[in-house]
């Protein structure tokens, strides 16, 4: 990938772990209280996050022919099977079990949450056992 | 009613999430790349492992740009950490056996299910997919359903 693209992943990657810092998201606490039903902020969080992205993903392709760096506008793929329902399934247990999902786990590690380290290590060797146990 | 519905405040609920919303559109607008957070899980394996799996296209043609959105989510958490956040880190008090096991339910489910809380739940909600709707309310309904069991068993304060 060009330069010029990687330091706009960059800059884009930068932007949500801001994001994920300022909303708490990256504190299992704060998860976990929602999933309590003691604070609903998370829900402002994933709101706030779709309502903008939505209108971007909608209105981008609409308003230009391409990216301003590459050739095409990607589309999220997604299918719907088991692996998708029950693989949502399994992670939504291990969020309600640790607080912690992907991201979080990798901003997390920028606010000085070492402990995030156990949850990232469990996320790699999930990622790896599916892949290599029970990939497609 | 909104004291008791958000403890904390509303507005860095709703900052922080546009800001996400920003990044993952700054992202689609420059390159067209569609990022959720799960992937790059399973395509830096792809750097070290043989398997058929984690070598197919989708995962070796993608992963040095994940490995920079990962890169960027550690930079963005510290220029907070160094600005609004004052330099005060945050420990979690869940503990490390509840970290680990269930880190590897969520990298296990989030991969087979191709998506997390940003894949399904930004990116597909945001692109209007079925299947990425059903998703969330799936994780969801298991989450909630999940960290009321660990309190009633004494687990977690």
């Amino acid at each position: 990938m060009k330069p010029s693209s990687l330091l706009v992943v960059t800059l884009a990657g930068m932007l949500f772990g801001f994001g994920l810092s300022l909303s708490t998201m990256v504190k299992p606490e704060v998860i976990l209280d929602f999933l309590r039903f003691r604070d609903f902020g998370m829900l402002l969080v994933l709101g706030g996050a779709v309502v903008v992205t939505l209108l971007v993903y909608q209105l981008a392709p609409r308003m230009m022919n391409k990216p301003v760096l590459a050739a095409a506008f990607g589309k999220h793929q997604s299918e719907l099977n088991r692996r998708t329902i029950g693989g949502a399934a399994i992670f939504g247990i291990g969020w309600g079990l640790c607080g912690v999902c992907p991201g979080p786990a990798i901003a997390g590690l920028g606010t000085g949450g070492w402990p995030m380290l156990f949850a990232l290590a469990g996320i790699f060797a999930g990622a790896y056992a599916q892949g290599r146990w029970f990939g497609d | 009613m909104i004291d008791s519905l958000f403890p904390h405040g509303i507005t860095h609920y709703l900052v922080g999430g546009l800001l996400l919303g920003v990044g993952v559109s700054l992202l689609f607008v420059m390159t067209g790349l569609v990022g959720g957070m799960s992937t790059v899980f399973s395509s830096t394996w792809s750097y070290v492992s043989t398997a058929k799996f984690f070598q197919q296209a989708r995962f070796t043609v993608s992963r040095q740009w994940r490995l920079f959105y990962a890169a960027g989510l550690i930079l963005g958490a510290l220029v907070y950490l160094f600005t609004l956040g004052n330099g005060v880190t945050f420990q979690t008090a869940v503990p490390w056996w509840m970290l680990l096991p269930g880190g590897f339910l969520v990298g296990f489910g989030a991969r087979l299910s191709n998506g997390c809380t940003s894949g399904h739940g930004i990116c597909g909600m945001a692109s209007l997919r079925l299947p990425s709707i059903l998703a969330v309310l799936t994780f969801l309904f298991t989450a909630i359903v999940t960290a009321h069991l660990v309190a009633a068993l004494g687990g977690g304060s």
